[in-house]
């Protein structure tokens, strides 16, 4: 599992296929405006040092470890959250440069900033008045 | 056969965006399967609870909370933890998806009969909120040494 906190940008994701099966799908909010697509995730329990954003080809993948610190020796009483894992993948559209992602962790917060090619942003035209 | 397909396809695509959306709703989340006894799917923040004689160990998921503004307070073994996340969904952005909980919430959680309201520590942490309650002496195992 050494891969999982690899950058790399064209390794595939070095998870066994029960981790991805195990894994939670962590809610997201995607909106758009004229310079890019903005992605905000809730990872919760995911540092910085567990978390991995991978795009491969066109695919763009997050994926985080929670780690919480309980002792060894504690009995789960009660458990909403049944997984240690968070996983989700997009398919990112031609106009987006995923060479520029940026990333940002913050409480538990993943926020991913896709912007979008210069010559693909929308431009105002502007209407000269004649005559 | 393709002629079938063909007619078909419009429809076929809406049965699929109609199943995607289904498997959303009901798998989205927490893709395990319901406790009788656990809070709707609605209820955020998820929290986890273990045990140990020192102490119980509640921990609430809930990221991108201003940790100052949480209040927790403990009754007795009623331990109760409210808060709100407020996300800005207003303004120019063109919106795709919005699955993050914003407003207010409000979990109660039983705690075992021997905890101790005077000795509860908390602290916040990537997003998980840790509350925990130490349990009284006289509740935990004691070794008796044989004179």
């Amino acid at each position: 599992m050494n891969a999982e906190t690899s950058t790399t940008m064209t390794d595939t994701p070095g998870t066994t296929a029960r981790a991805v099966q195990d894994a939670m799908r962590p809610p997201v909010d995607i909106f758009e405006d004229a310079e890019g697509i903005t992605l905000e995730a809730d990872m919760p329990g995911v540092s910085k040092d567990r978390l991995h954003v991978q795009v491969d080809a066109n695919t763009l993948l997050i994926e985080g470890e929670v780690q919480i610190d309980l002792p060894d020796t504690a009995e789960a009483v009660y458990a909403d959250v049944r997984s240690t894992r968070w996983r989700r993948s997009f398919t990112l559209s031609n106009e987006l440069e995923a060479d520029k992602i940026d990333a940002s962790l913050r409480d538990g917060v993943l926020r991913l900033r896709i912007p979008k090619h210069p010559q693909q942003r929308p431009r105002r035209i502007e209407v000269r008045a004649t005559g | 056969m393709f002629g079938t397909f063909t007619g078909l396809q419009g429809n076929l695509f809406d049965q699929l965006d109609r199943l995607q959306r289904e498997l959303d709703d009901t798998f989205g989340l927490w893709p395990q399967a319901a406790e009788l006894r656990s809070p709707g799917w609605g209820s955020w923040p998820p929290i986890n609870i273990g045990a140990t004689p020192e102490r119980v160990d509640v921990y609430l998921f809930a990221p991108g909370l201003d940790a100052a503004e949480l209040d927790i307070s403990i009754q007795q073994n009623l331990l109760t933890i409210a808060g709100q996340r407020r996300i800005e969904r207003a303004g120019e952005q063109r919106w795709y998806r919005s699955e993050r909980h914003t407003g207010e919430f409000r979990r109660t959680v039983t705690l075992p009969e021997d905890v101790d309201p005077e000795r509860v520590d908390a602290t916040y942490r990537d997003g998980v909120l840790h509350v925990s309650v130490h349990r009284r002496e006289s509740a935990q195992p004691r070794r008796i040494t044989v004179s």
